[in-house]
């Protein structure tokens, strides 16, 4: 009990700090001085109708780098500690089967929803989406397909070579931003193109497929990883 | 409305804590840490909320030239989606070795893992 009086007492601390904040906020009128630069200059400069998508693979794509790194970190170590006590002893456990809705539903919707993910990843520069987003539909494909026979056995290899070929070409495409435009990850060693057309904004679409194909290939080794585990 | 979804944004953050606090089981308390990050993520995107703008999406509606006045802060959704991939990356971690504790003790509760208790 004084465990939890502890906590509470915490979080009745936490809570007031949380409580001034929330009295003393007021809502900025203007964009700030960071936000007002990349509302003005996208267009001109990068040429993505979406601007959110504009910082996160051009202006801060550094950044994105990162965290993409930080991704493949983590679903490496996933895979690590998941393998490490499932020797060759394993034997398929005996399931029943799933039922025929999710079966038959699974074979209908997993291409639908891979072209999804792949639709999301590719118009990143023109409507809400992006990589991230594309790779998460996609592995939700997967998720469907693992759901729908939990026996069935991902290609590891499959997965990590399109992983690595796209981690590769990312780092590719940026260090020719470095030869050809202004910098490590520029877009602009492509024609920009119209605002708003597919093909347009230089090489992010490029990027974010790449970056999408990578994030789905992470997402579904983890899954897969997840899934292989031996029964306990 | 934005400071709806502020408040809304601390009192998860709340609920994640107090349930990581008090919960003994490991999943559980996983369970409440994605709940205190997706409060973080509201807050930020709060922060962002402009009252009587749109979404920073250049279209035929918002063209280059007025995008100034008419679009909330772009950077807080940017940040957000870090934020929502690098959760992601810690969830699957934390699941990760919960599974490889459960492995070892065949508990998932946090009291009887003692090793690092002083």
């Amino acid at each position: 009990m004084i465990k939890r009086l502890l906590a509470l007492l915490l979080l009745a601390a936490i809570g007031s700090v949380f409580a001034v904040l929330l009295l003393g906020y007021t809502p900025d009128a203007e964009l700030n001085l960071t936000a007002r630069y990349y509302a003005e200059r996208t267009a001109a400069d990068i040429g993505a109708a979406n601007i959110v998508t504009a910082i996160v693979v051009t202006y801060r794509g550094l950044d994105t780098l990162g965290e993409v790194t930080v991704l493949f970190l983590s679903a490496t170590i996933v895979g690590l500690v998941l393998a490490q006590g499932s020797g060759p002893g394993r034997s398929p456990s005996v399931r029943t089967p799933v039922g025929e809705l999710l079966g038959t539903g699974a074979r209908v919707l997993a291409p639908l929803i891979l072209l999804l993910g792949v639709y999301v990843f590719v118009n990143g520069h023109l409507t809400p989406g992006g990589g991230f987003q594309g790779g998460a539909i996609v592995a939700s494909g997967m998720l469907l397909l693992l759901l729908a026979d939990p026996l069935r056995q991902f290609s590891h290899g499959l997965i990590s070579t399109i992983e690595s070929v796209a981690g590769i070409a990312y780092v590719a495409i940026g260090v020719l931003g470095l030869v050809l435009a202004g910098g490590f990850l520029d877009n602009r060693i492509l024609p920009l193109g119209t605002l708003g057309e597919l093909a347009s904004a230089g090489a992010i679409p490029l990027i974010y497929s790449l970056i999408g194909l990578k994030v789905g290939a992470e997402f579904s080794s983890m899954l897969a990883s997840l899934s292989e585990t031996e029964e306990l | 409305m934005a400071l709806v979804a502020m408040a809304t944004g601390f009192v998860l953050i709340l609920i994640g804590f107090y349930g990581a606090l008090t919960n003994r089981n490991l999943l559980r308390m996983i369970v409440a840490f994605t709940i205190a990050d997706t409060g973080v993520n509201i807050v930020i995107v709060a922060i962002g909320y402009m009252h009587g703008r749109t979404a920073p999406i250049l279209d035929a509606t918002i063209s280059a030239r007025e995008a100034v006045a008419r679009i909330i802060d772009p950077v807080p959704q940017a940040l957000v989606l870090t934020a929502i991939v690098i959760g992601l990356g810690v969830t699957a971690l934390m699941l990760a070795y919960a599974y490889k504790l459960f492995e070892k003790k065949r508990t998932l509760d946090i009291a009887r893992f003692a090793e690092l208790k002083w």
